[in-house]
C-alpha cells in the first residue's frame, strides 16, 4: 500500500542527504528522509576499540550489521567471494543517520582548483576515464563556505600556499599543532615545504551550540560525547526536523526506485524498521546513499525505459569506483611525543599535491591520528617479531615516540573499477547486493611511491629512527573504501556521465544524485566537505527548479 | 562432571519441564547439588582445550614484569567471542588446538602445556611456518590458525576489559595509558600544546 504523497524523498541521511534535507525542508518543500540505520548514540560504543571504524573486529559499531547485509568481491584471478560488512574486503563506509561523519577524522579538505581540470592539465591517460568535471572549482566555492560555515570548519591557510581562492576566512581558527607536528613543522619548513594546519569539521571553539573539542584519544573512528565533531545528524538535521515537515525513518532499507513509462520517478519502495514493505510517493526523489549503495539502488530500479537501471542506458552507473590508496612513512623519535590529546593529526602538507614532473595528480600529506593499542600493534618495520616478550618491549618503547606522515593519493578514474549487481546474492530482503570488481589505475602506484618516498625523506630528516614507508602495495587492489567516490559521475554528455552538472540523472527529469558518487575525480585529500558542498550545490539547483508544487 | 554443553542443554530441558529425567538427577539432593555447582568458566572450550590454549596466548603476550595474556585473561575474550561473534571460527580452533596437540606428542613426545618455555616457542613457530607433521594438519593451514590465534590475542590484550580480557587495565598500565580514558581535558592553551 502507498503511504501519503511528499515532494521529496530523499535515500540516506549521510554527509550528503542531511544536507539535502535541511535545504528542502527549510525552503518549505516536505521531505521524507530514509535511513537504513539508527541514530548513532555515543552511549553504546563508548571508547570500545574493538567496536571502532577503524578495528571494527566485534562488528560495526555504526552499521551496517553482519547479520543481513553482504557483497560479493571478485578478485584479479576472477574467483569471487561473499563478504560480511565488518571484513575489509566490504569496503564499508556506515549504516547510521550522520554517515560515516559520526565517527569520521573530521578532516575539512576543500579540493584544489586543479583537482576539477586533471583531463585538461594531464592530458588523456591511458585506460583511464580521466575527465574535467563539469563545474570549477569557483562553481563550488560558495558551497564549500556554506558547508564551512553551516557545518562548522576549524582551519587557517595563511601558509598553505596551494589552495584556491576563498572569499571568507574559515569560522574557527585552526586547531594548534601536537608535539609530533611542531618537530615535523620545523623540518618541513626547513626541508622548503608548506606545512600548515589540517582544517578540520571539529570545534575548536564553541560554535553553532555545540563545545568545543575535548581531545579525546579515541576520536577517529568513534562517535564524539560531546558533538565538537560535525555531521549532518548534529548540525543541518536538527533544523530540517525543526521545519514540522521533514521526517526522518530509521530503520528503513531503500530496495528500489520506481519510475514510471514516461521516465518519472514516481516512487521509492522500502523496508521500513519491521521489514514491512512500503512505497513513498514523492514530486521528486534525491539517492545520497555512498558510492556503492547509491550506484547499486539505481541499478536495482529497473523499468522500460531504463531495462538497465536508472539513468544506465549508457552502462555508466557503478562505474569509475575510486577511493584513496593511503601511503606514506613512520618511524620513531628517540624523545616521547605522544600526547594524551586526541585525535593528534594536525599538520598537512600539500606540496605534493600537483606539478610533480612525470606524475599524474598527488596527494596531501598529514601527520597521523592517535592509534589505539590493538591498532598499533600492526605498525611495525619490516622483520620485527611479532609476538613474544619483543613484541611487549616494542609496545613498552615505541608507542609514545611513534611519528607518521601519512596521505590520500589522487586516484586515477578507471571504468573497470565498478560497483555492479551480484546476479544470485541478496541480502536479508532479498535485495540483490553489490558486486564490486577491477582494480586500481596503475599511475596511482606511481604517486604512491613517489608520496611514500617524501614522507620517508622528511621523517629520516627529522632524525627518525628505524622509518619505513607504507608504499602501494605491488599487487593492485580494488578501491573503494571509506572515501568511495565516482560511481555515478556528473558531465555535460549523457554518454559520458551518469548525471548533469546539477546532479539530475540524465533523462529523468525528477532524480538527483547527492553524494560522492557525483565526484569525477577524487582529489588528492578526504572527500566528506567535496560530498558537503556538493549537496549544498544540488541542493540549490533543486529549489531553483522548484515552482510550488512540482520540478520545472 | 557436568560439562559446559551438557550443562546448557540440561537447562533447555529444565524448561521444557523435562529436567530430572534428562539431566538423571532424580532427587532433591541432586537438584540442590546441581544448582550449588559453580558456573564452568568456559562457554566453548573444553577445560583441555583452555588448558592448552592458556599456554599458547601467554607466549604470544608473556608476564615480565609487567602482566601477560593470562593475567589479563585472555582466553576468556576469545572463549566469549567464540561463542557469539567469532562463531565462524569455531571449526578453526577446534581443529587447530586438536591438530597442535597431536603435533606436541609427536615431535616433542610431551604435551605442549608440559614443555620448558623455550620449547614452547620453538613449537609455535613450527606451526607459524608450516613446518609441522603435514599429515597432522591435513589441509589446514598451520599458519592461518596460529595467525588467528595471535590476533585473538592481541585483541583480548588491548581491547575494552568489557569484552573479558585486559583485566585491570593491564595492557594500557604497561603502555602508560591513563584509563578509564580521560575526557573532559584540554591541553591546549593560547595557541600552543602545553
Amino acid at each position: 500500500m502507498s503511504l501519503p504523497k511528499v515532494n521529496v524523498v530523499i535515500v540516506g541521511a549521510g554527509a550528503g542527504g542531511g544536507i539535502v534535507a535541511k535545504e528542502l525542508a527549510t525552503a518549505g518543500l516536505s521531505v521524507v528522509l530514509l535511513e537504513r540505520g539508527e541514530w548513532p548514540r555515543y552511549d553504546d560504543h563508548n571508547d570500545d576499540e574493538l567496536n571502532s571504524q577503524r578495528t571494527p573486529v566485534l562488528g560495526n559499531p555504526f552499521g551496517p550489521d553482519d547479520k543481513r547485509h553482504r557483497r560479493v568481491v571478485v578478485y584479479n584471478n576472477g574467483s569471487t567471494r561473499v563478504v560480511l560488512p565488518s571484513e575489509g574486503g566490504y569496503n564499508n563506509n556506515a549504516g547510521c543517520v550522520g554517515g560515516g561523519a559520526v565517527s569520521y577524522g573530521a578532516m575539512a579538505w576543500r579540493f584544489m582548483p586543479q583537482d576539477f581540470r586533471l583531463r585538461s592539465i594531464y592530458g588523456e591517460v591511458k585506460d583511464s576515464t580521466l575527465a574535467d568535471w563539469p563545474i570549477s572549482y569557483d562553481d563550488l566555492e560558495p558551497y564549500y563556505e556554506k558547508a564551512e560555515y553551516e557545518l562548522g570548519v576549524a582551519g587557517d591557510y595563511t601558509n598553505n600556499p596551494f589552495c584556491g581562492p576563498r572569499k571568507k576566512p574559515f569560522p574557527m581558527p585552526a586547531f594548534p599543532y601536537n608535539k609530533e607536528a611542531l618537530l615535523i613543522e620545523k623540518t618541513a619548513t626547513r626541508m622548503g615545504l608548506h606545512p600548515f594546519p589540517i582544517p578540520m569539521l571539529r570545534n575548536s571553539v564553541p560554535y553553532n551550540g555545540r563545545p568545543a573539542c575535548i581531545h579525546m584519544r579515541s576520536c577517529v573512528g568513534f562517535a564524539c560525547p560531546i558533538n565538537a565533531k560535525a555531521g549532518s545528524h548534529n548540525t543541518v538535521l536538527p533544523i530540517a526536523m525543526a521545519t514540522g515537515h521533514c521526517e526522518v525513518r530509521t530503520g528503513c532499507v531503500a530496495s528500489e526506485i520506481v519510475v514510471d513509462d514516461r521516465g518519472r520517478a514516481r516512487s521509492v519502495r522500502y523496508f521500513d524498521a519491521k521489514n514491512r514493505g512500503q512505497e513513498q510517493p514523492a514530486d521528486l526523489v534525491v539517492v545520497s546513499a555512498s558510492a556503492t549503495e547509491t550506484a547499486r539502488l539505481l541499478l536495482n530500479s529497473k523499468s522500460k525505459l531504463f531495462p538497465n537501471g536508472a539513468g544506465n542506458n549508457n552502462d555508466w552507473v557503478g562505474r569509475n569506483l575510486q577511493g584513496h590508496l593511503y601511503v606514506g612513512a613512520a618511524g620513531f623519535l628517540e624523545d616521547e611525543v605522544y600526547e594524551e590529546a586526541g585525535p593528534g593529526a594536525t599538520l598537512a602538507i600539500c606540496d605534493f599535491n600537483h606539478g610533480i614532473p612525470g606524475l599524474i595528480g598527488g596527494g596531501a600529506l598529514c601527520n597521523e591520528f592517535i592509534p589505539l593499542p590493538y591498532l598499533f600493534t600492526n605498525m611495525r618495520p619490516p622483520g620485527e617479531p611479532r609476538w613474544g616478550k619483543a613484541h611487549k618491549d616494542f609496545q613498552r618503547r615505541y608507542y609514545k615516540r611513534l611519528v607518521r606522515l601519512h596521505g590520500p593519493v589522487q586516484e586515477i578514474p578507471n571504468f573497470a573499477a565498478r560497483v555492479s549487481v551480484d546476479p544470485t546474492v541478496k541480502d536479508a530482503w532479498g535485495i540483490p547486493v553489490c558486486r564490486l570488481s577491477g582494480t586500481r589505475h596503475p599511475a596511482d602506484f606511481q604517486q604512491g611511491d613517489f608520496l611514500s618516498k617524501q614522507a620517508e625523506a622528511i621523517l629520516k630528516e627529522m632524525g627518525a629512527t628505524r622509518v619505513w614507508r607504507s608504499g602501494p602495495s605491488p599487487t593492485p587492489s580494488l578501491s573503494g573504501g571509506q572515501h568511495q567516490a565516482g560511481t555515478c559521475r556528473m558531465g555535460d554528455d549523457p554518454k559520458t556521465s551518469v548525471t548533469d552538472r546539477h546532479g539530475r540523472i540524465h533523462q529523468i527529469d525528477n532524480l538527483f544524485v547527492a553524494d560522492g558518487s557525483l565526484n569525477v575525480s577524487n582529489g588528492g585529500f578526504n572527500p566528506a566537505l567535496t560530498i558537503m558542498a556538493l549537496a549544498y550545490w544540488v541542493s540549490h539547483h533543486i529549489k531553483a527548479g522548484w515552482k510550488g508544487s512540482q520540478l520545472r | 562432571m557436568i560439562t559446559p554443553v551438557s550443562r546448557r542443554a540440561a537447562m533447555k530441558w529444565a524448561a521444557a519441564g523435562t529436567f530430572g529425567l534428562a539431566a538423571g538427577i532424580g532427587t532433591t539432593a541432586g537438584l540442590a547439588r546441581w544448582i550449588r555447582t559453580e558456573p564452568a568458566p568456559y562457554r566453548f572450550f573444553s577445560e583441555a582445550e583452555a588448558r592448552l590454549l592458556i599456554p599458547i596466548c601467554e607466549q604470544i603476550i608473556p608476564r615480565d614484569d609487567t602482566p601477560g595474556a593470562t593475567d589479563a585473561g585472555v582466553i576468556f575474550y576469545i572463549d566469549r567471542q567464540l561463542s557469539s561473534v567469532f562463531q565462524r571460527h569455531q571449526p578453526t580452533y577446534r581443529l587447530g588446538l586438536d591438530a597442535f596437540r597431536k603435533t606436541c606428542l609427536q615431535v616433542y613426545k610431551s604435551p605442549f602445556e608440559q614443555l620448558e618455555f623455550a620449547r614452547q616457542t620453538e613449537a609455535l613457530r613450527l606451526i607459524e611456518s608450516n613446518k609441522a607433521p603435514k599429515e597432522l594438519w591435513g589441509d589446514r593451514s598451520q599458519s592461518a590458525f596460529f595467525n588467528l590465534v595471535l590476533d585473538h590475542t592481541k585483541q583480548g590484550f588491548y581491547g575494552s576489559p568489557r569484552h573479558g580480557g585486559n583485566r585491570d587495565y593491564a595492557s594500557y598500565r604497561m603502555m602508560g595509558l591513563a584509563y578509564p580514558n580521560l575526557i573532559g581535558q584540554n591541553r591546549y592553551a593560547a595557541g600552543r600544546p602545553i
